[in-house]
């Protein structure tokens, strides 16, 4: 049924530190290689090395630049996949009964043998999160690697989702959202972390920290001498000094 | 939102075949259609069954496996899409028991009368349900509103009407009789769609000033400076269409001119003016000009509808 669960036990969801990430793509590249080959296997692509290429992708990394209301301005690299939303209106409009959130961890899935590719649930998504595979005729979407976390032919530090797995600044978290005790959700308290677009009403899992207060370097910045243009003379001292100032003085 | 040409055709034909099902019944039972021409009958109810199936049939083309198209019956619990679906089932009984009365003996009394009750109601049901669809998206600003449904409401019909107008005046039947109902419809169609328009821009900027909030940043200015992928992806194709969004004051224009402006002069205006010999040359090209303005409104219903994930791409 497409009936959202009243609650669900755990809130299992990602925590992303808009503060620590560097855009450098390796969560959007790991995530391809894992589920490729994982749950929503094949993420097919058209033509992907030559023009107009396209293919399904779980997450993708928006780079922005964000200026306050005082004029400050700087670069967010930003990661773009399922909330895994509490309200989550891609389940409900689904008229098949394939998409579905699951009572026990609150992971929204796609049944891709009841899809009939109607796409209405990338409709109702706000977050651009679903994505239509047109070889097979299905919507895919962020499994939160459903086949790693339960996965007991891993290691158990393995058993996280491909991009919080790979991601080199730390700057993706993976936890139970629902226990106020567990990492996650102190770094939530802690940081502020945000729902995104939050006025749609659909209280997304998933939590982005948003990036810390900036601290002005502005002035030591401006004096410092690699800013300044590189000159002929860069360095000449002493002797050198000299005959450099005796030289601009011959006509 | 990308207009899918199939849904194009989906809404338009099945939204002047159900426009006929939900008026004619009604017109008959207060003698404005006689049920006694069995001829009419036909002439008015088979069209409007082979439009809806041909409307139906069409709005699973579009999909990307039509051969599972019956599970989407089953999740009417949540699903106003899967509620469509049944309306459509559950208005055919109905529809053929009407429809077999009408043709064949010629008289729609007693029983028959329930059964053109349910064709008006299940009729009426595949519309609010269409429109419904559309209007619980909270992404689409522009479709989540009232006046949406009402605009599904008041389309159908009046398209509705001007088919039957321009098929009954063949049958010798002035379409002076029909002109209360059309200024009616011609009206409500008017104020749905304006209504629909005026708020539009108004309820895409309450999302599209505070970006920042796509981004965990609300309240801070957003540009957009890398997107993840060079080439067009499919949330761009599906949700990002622009083309008509560039035309859309030409296009409500024509839209407005054919779809509400020339029914009022063809079905409103002319029929107090012309006897009927002369009429049949205003009424059918009028119906045609309602028809094709009703089809550049359901493109331009979707070609003008943004989504709020073009946010992040930067769509202001």
């Amino acid at each position: 049924m497409t009936c959202l669960p009243d609650e669900t036990t755990r809130k299992l969801g990602l925590v992303i530190d808009l503060d620590t990430c560097v855009g450098c793509q390796a969560c959007v590249t790991n995530c391809k290689e894992w589920n490729t080959g994982g749950h929503m296997a094949p993420l097919t692509d058209t033509n992907p090395y030559g023009a107009e290429a396209d293919g399904v992708w779980f997450n993708r990394v928006h780079s922005y630049e964000v200026t306050t209301p005082e004029g400050s301005s700087r670069s967010l690299h930003f990661p773009r996949s399922c909330l895994h939303c509490e309200d989550a209106a891609c389940v409900t409009v689904c008229p098949t009964g394939a998409s579905y959130k699951r009572t026990s961890d609150g992971i929204v899935l796609v049944d891709e043998g009841k899809c009939i590719g109607c796409k209405l649930c990338s409709w109702a998504c706000p977050y651009g999160a679903r994505e239509y595979d047109v070889f097979e005729g299905v919507m895919k979407k962020c499994t939160l690697c459903v086949d790693r976390i339960y996965n007991e032919n891993l290691d158990q530090e393995d058993r996280v989702p491909a991009c919080v797995l790979t991601c080199p600044t730390g700057a993706r978290h993976y936890g139970d959202l629902n226990d106020p005790q567990s990492d996650v959700s102190r770094l939530v308290r802690k940081r502020g972390g945000r729902d995104l677009m939050q006025e749609m009403g659909y209280k997304p899992t998933n939590q982005y920290l948003p990036q810390r207060e900036k601290t002005n370097v502005a002035s030591s910045v401006n004096q410092s001498p690699a800013l300044a243009p590189l000159d002929d003379t860069y360095g000449a001292s002493g002797l050198l000094g000299w005959v450099d100032r005796m030289l601009e003085r011959m006509d | 939102m990308h207009p899918a040409a199939s849904v194009i055709l989906f809404t338009t034909a099945s939204g002047v075949g159900y426009g006929i099902l939900s008026l004619a019944p009604l017109l008959v039972a207060f003698g404005i259609l006689p049920d006694e021409d069995r001829w009419l009958g036909g002439a008015l109810m088979l069209p409007a069954l082979g439009l809806v199936t041909v409307g139906l049939l069409s709005s699973t083309f579009h999909l990307g496996h039509p051969e599972r198209a019956w599970r989407a019956l089953s999740q009417w619990k949540s699903s106003w899409l899967s509620r469509e679906g049944v309306m459509a089932i559950l208005s055919y009984p109905p529809t053929l028991a009407y429809t077999y009365a009408w043709v064949s003996l010629g008289s729609v009394d007693g029983p028959w009368v329930w059964a053109g009750f349910a064709t008006v109601l299940t009729a009426l049901g595949m519309m609010f349900t269409t429109g419904m669809i559309y209007r619980s998206l909270k992404p689409v600003p522009a479709w989540a509103t009232d006046w949406t449904v009402t605009g599904y409401l008041t389309l159908g019909p009046l398209t509705g009407l001007a088919v039957i107008i321009a098929i009954a005046s063949g049958f010798g039947l002035h379409p002076v009789r029909f002109q209360a109902v059309a200024i009616v419809f011609v009206l409500a169609a008017a104020i749905a769609k304006n209504a629909y328009w005026a708020r539009l821009q108004a309820a895409w900027d309450d999302h599209a000033q505070n970006a920042g909030a796509a981004i965990a940043s609300p309240g801070n200015t957003v540009r957009s400076i890398e997107w993840p992928h060079t080439e067009a992806n499919y949330v761009l194709k599906e949700m990002g269409y622009g083309v008509a969004r560039k035309h859309a004051e030409k296009l409500r224009r024509i839209t407005r001119n054919l779809l509400l402006v020339a029914p009022a002069i063809v079905f409103c205006l002319l029929p107090s003016l012309l006897p009927l010999p002369y009429l049949i040359w205003a009424v059918i090209p009028g119906a045609v000009l309602t028809l094709a303005g009703v089809a550049i409104e359901r493109w331009l219903f979707f070609a003008e509808a943004k989504h709020v994930v073009s946010l992040y791409y930067g769509v202001e």
